[in-house]
């Protein structure tokens, strides 16, 4: 697979785990990919933290509506049913356990559901925005990541760069496997055929419990 | 009614060391317009209280470029390489909230609270040097009201009483702001002689001065 099949082939799993009615919102990036692969039997709510549910597409040209944009400040279209609110009110939504699911991206998350996606000290201070928020008050917290970064591991036994949330994480969903964190670590529920478990565990540094994991189911 | 200042009137209304709420979200919602004068007026060593850095050309990153930011409260600078430049050469101090707690911190503040309690930022860098307090076996970060001289706000439509709709998403942290400051100047894009009651998003009681967009 190359990069952008990489990235469909997660948001593709990662779509699986979304129900009829959820409200959901997805960060920036590979995340945003999961609105493409959703059933057609399934509807769901999108938030932007910005403010609004019922997040559309990207208007089509000469439909640009600068007042709709998303939290990437990027021009968006409200779909039928879709309204606005403040940001007070947005993170409501969002610390008081209204959002079913997040899926976000990750610098580094680990086998206790701790995360690391908003600095790399001395490089990258973007700084967190929502994403501190979402992690904590989500119900689910899904991490769509490619399992390595440049070979090295993204998935580790303890994060090293300064986290966005402790012991938050639910579910991390790579182009490897679908892990699922519990109280007694990381397992691995589901893996790729196209590799080996042993390819699989040479590539985390976190400590994977296998125990008769599926095969992930590649298409419906 | 509310008084209606020309632009040019702005210089009276900021002074050096100012601490100014911003409205709008990646500059959606920023009262472009009010921002532009404030680079005219030159006014320096604001701290500017925004969700975010805008971008360079864009918003509150328009202040930043212009040097005019001593210390800079947000959420996100990710889209103003300029903030991160400033930020790390030591030449702009730089405060990182979560995005709930800047809002509910600047209700809070509004509202005449004095604190809250919120989960984010529990077992994180935001917790330094904050109280955590344990209710009901969860742990809680004790967050302040965040307060400032002047709100400067962008309104879709203002009536002659200064009651304020914010279309669609340039809401955002205009009507919060609009309660947590001793002055709210809102910058409006359409002003009309009546707003229908039930549309009003910041009722005129919290407006001082309303400018009218120069088309």
């Amino acid at each position: 697979m190359d990069k952008v099949q990489i990235k469909n082939f997660i948001a593709a799993r990662v779509a699986k785990e979304l129900k009829d009615g959820d409200l959901v919102n997805l960060g920036i990036g590979l995340p945003t990919l999961v609105g493409n692969f959703l059933p057609s039997n399934v509807h769901i709510n999108l938030q932007s933290e910005n403010g609004l549910v019922g997040l559309g597409p990207s208007p089509k040209e000469g439909e640009v509506d600068p007042d709709i944009t998303n939290a990437g400040g990027q021009v968006v279209t409200l779909l039928e049913g879709g309204m606005y609110f403040d940001s007070a009110l947005s993170f409501a939504i969002i610390r008081g356990g209204h959002v079913d699911v997040t899926v976000l991206g990750c610098l580094q998350v680990d086998q206790t559901g701790s995360l690391a996606s908003w600095i790399i000290p001395g490089k990258m201070v973007p700084g967190m925005g929502g994403a501190m928020d979402l992690v904590t008050g989500a119900k689910k917290v899904i991490i769509a990541t490619t399992h390595t970064n440049r070979g090295l591991p993204k998935i580790l036994k303890e994060c090293s760069l300064p986290l966005t949330a402790k012991n938050q994480v639910n579910m991390i969903i790579t182009e490897m496997g679908v892990m699922e964190v519990k109280s007694d670590g990381l397992h691995l529920i589901e893996y790729n055929p196209a590799y080996t478990i042993e390819e699989i565990v040479k590539a985390t540094d976190a400590t994977l419990i296998i125990n008769n994991p599926k095969e992930m189911e590649l298409e419906e | 009614m509310k008084e209606i200042i020309k632009l040019t009137a702005l210089k009276d209304h900021v002074f050096d060391g100012m601490r100014i709420m911003v409205g709008g979200f990646m500059a959606v919602g920023t009262p472009e317009q009010i921002i532009d004068e404030l680079v005219k007026i030159k006014v320096k060593d604001l701290t500017i209280i925004c969700n975010d850095a805008g971008f360079a050309d864009l918003g509150v990153g328009k202040l930043i470029a212009a040097g005019q930011v001593k210390k800079l409260i947000a959420s996100h600078i990710g889209l103003n390489p300029e903030a991160g430049r400033l930020m790390s050469e030591g030449l702009m101090e730089c405060v990182l909230v979560p995005q709930g707690t800047l809002a509910e911190q600047i209700r809070a503040g509004g509202a005449g609270l004095g604190g809250f309690l919120t989960p984010t930022g529990i077992g994180t860098v935001v917790e330094e040097g904050k109280q955590v307090i344990n209710i009901n076996d969860k742990d809680y970060l004790l967050e302040l009201p965040l307060r400032a001289d002047l709100a400067l706000l962008y309104g879709t439509t203002v009536d002659k009483y200064g009651n304020t709709n914010y279309t669609k998403t340039t809401r955002n942290f205009n009507p919060i702001m609009a309660t947590a400051t001793d002055k709210v100047i809102v910058l409006a894009r359409e002003m009309v002689d009546k707003i229908d009651p039930d549309n009003v998003m910041t009722p005129h009681i919290f407006v001082d001065y309303v400018i009218k967009e120069e088309k």
